[in-house]
């Protein structure tokens, strides 16, 4: 990997997830500022940005576009990411990409959000469906499908608790642990992650019922409802098995449980 | 030790097909269980004792038949007959899906399967 070189910085916004740097570059203050506010914690300085996407904004035609299917696969040296809403190529060696999207911010969300994807394939991480949140110096992660519990457990936390995401978890390989970092994609609680991170202390998946207790999770099982979860778009057999790898190497190195809980604030009292 | 149903000649339900892991999977044992999943449409495999004693013995030059004979007739009480419908179940679905590659003749030249790399 490469750093990019620098952009004008007048006109670009770089937005920091996971320690990872990408400067998006646009004429359009308006979009700047939408950009500033929607990503506001995880703004940097764009001239430490590791990768950099020039942006073209275009008035959409079809207001369905964003429901339609995203498209990832390597065309020669580039990656080519598109949906109704976006098109973008994107070159991982040179660091440079260019997005051609409408004005809805969902569509620069999915882009992070893949390239994000693709760039944590390579180093042992993923993105995840899960919240998680910080507690006593170490993370925890709360993955289910949607309707499971992660908006409730995380609207439940305790003031010591800190969120770093209800909806998407960054998780990525240091040494020997896996940490969580924290990310602006929101869920239904429609508020930013804090930018923090911390090594990640247990996984649990949810599941909402009458009482509150943690069973265990075989490893099989753990592997198998974890890849169900995580986020992964790119049409290449490669990043496929460097993501089940890192499935497994996270299911033999962090607990693993199912969560039953009953939403109320006593659930955090057994979450250790 | 397998134990044959019939007495005389014995009949076998598979025939001599050699089976090999494809390049396009990933496998990887963990806590016991072999779990295998094709990279090309993300199906998902956990395999029993004697599934995982055949994918590891496929290696595109011993037919199916001596892998039942050796991995898992001598290894498993099981019954011959059922040992083998259950082996050719089992090859038969992995096959559909692309993770197990099945011929008449050896195969050959393969990458090295990646729990091995």
């Amino acid at each position: 990997m490469t750093t990019a070189s620098p952009m004008a910085a007048s006109e670009t916004v770089s937005i920091e997830i996971g320690g990872m740097a990408i400067a998006l570059r646009t004429p359009d203050a308006a979009f700047r500022q939408l950009l500033e506010n929607r990503y506001a914690g995880f703004v940097g300085a764009s001239s430490s940005s590791h990768f950099e996407f020039d942006i073209d904004l275009y008035a959409p035609s079809d207001s369905t576009a964003a429901d339609e299917d995203v498209q990832v696969r390597m065309e020669g040296t580039e990656w080519l990411l598109q949906r109704g809403d976006f098109h973008a190529r994107w070159n991982f060696h040179t660091g440079r990409g260019h997005i051609r999207q409408s004005h809805n911010p969902y569509a620069i969300d999915s882009v992070l959000r893949i390239v994000h994807t693709l760039i944590l394939a390579r180093q042992g991480g993923f993105l995840v469906h899960a919240a998680s949140a910080i507690r006593g110096g170490r993370a925890f992660l709360f993955a289910g499908v949607s309707g499971a519990g992660k908006t409730t457990i995380s609207r439940l936390a305790p003031p010591d608790a800190m969120l770093l995401t209800d909806e998407i978890s960054y998780v990525k390989r240091q040494g020997d642990e896996f940490w969580a970092c924290g990310t602006p994609f929101a869920g239904e609680l429609a508020r930013v992650g804090e930018n923090r991170s911390a090594p990640i202390s247990a996984l649990f998946f949810l599941e909402k019922g009458p009482e509150n207790r943690i069973e265990p999770v075989g490893a099989a099982e753990a592997v198998r409802r974890l890849l169900r979860n995580i986020l992964f778009f790119a049409d290449d057999s490669e990043l496929v098995k460097l993501v089940f790898q890192s499935a497994c190497e996270f299911a033999s190195l962090v607990p693993v449980h199912r969560l039953v809980f009953v939403p109320d604030q006593r659930v955090w009292e057994i979450i250790r | 030790m397998c134990v044959g149903r019939t007495k005389g000649k014995r009949r076998r339900v598979i025939t001599n097909k050699y089976i090999a892991k494809s390049p396009a999977i990933a496998a990887r044992l963990l806590g016991g269980e072999m779990m295998v999943m094709s990279a090309v449409d993300s199906t998902f495999f956990t395999l029993n004792e004697v599934a995982t004693a055949i994918w590891l013995a496929a290696d595109g030059g011993t037919t199916l038949a001596e892998i039942v004979d050796r991995k898992v007739c001598q290894e498993f009480d099981v019954d011959r007959e059922e040992a083998e419908r259950d082996a050719d179940q089992f090859v038969n679905e992995l096959s559909q899906h692309g993770i197990l590659l099945v011929s008449d003749q050896p195969i050959v030249n393969l990458p090295a399967p990646p729990e091995m790399q």
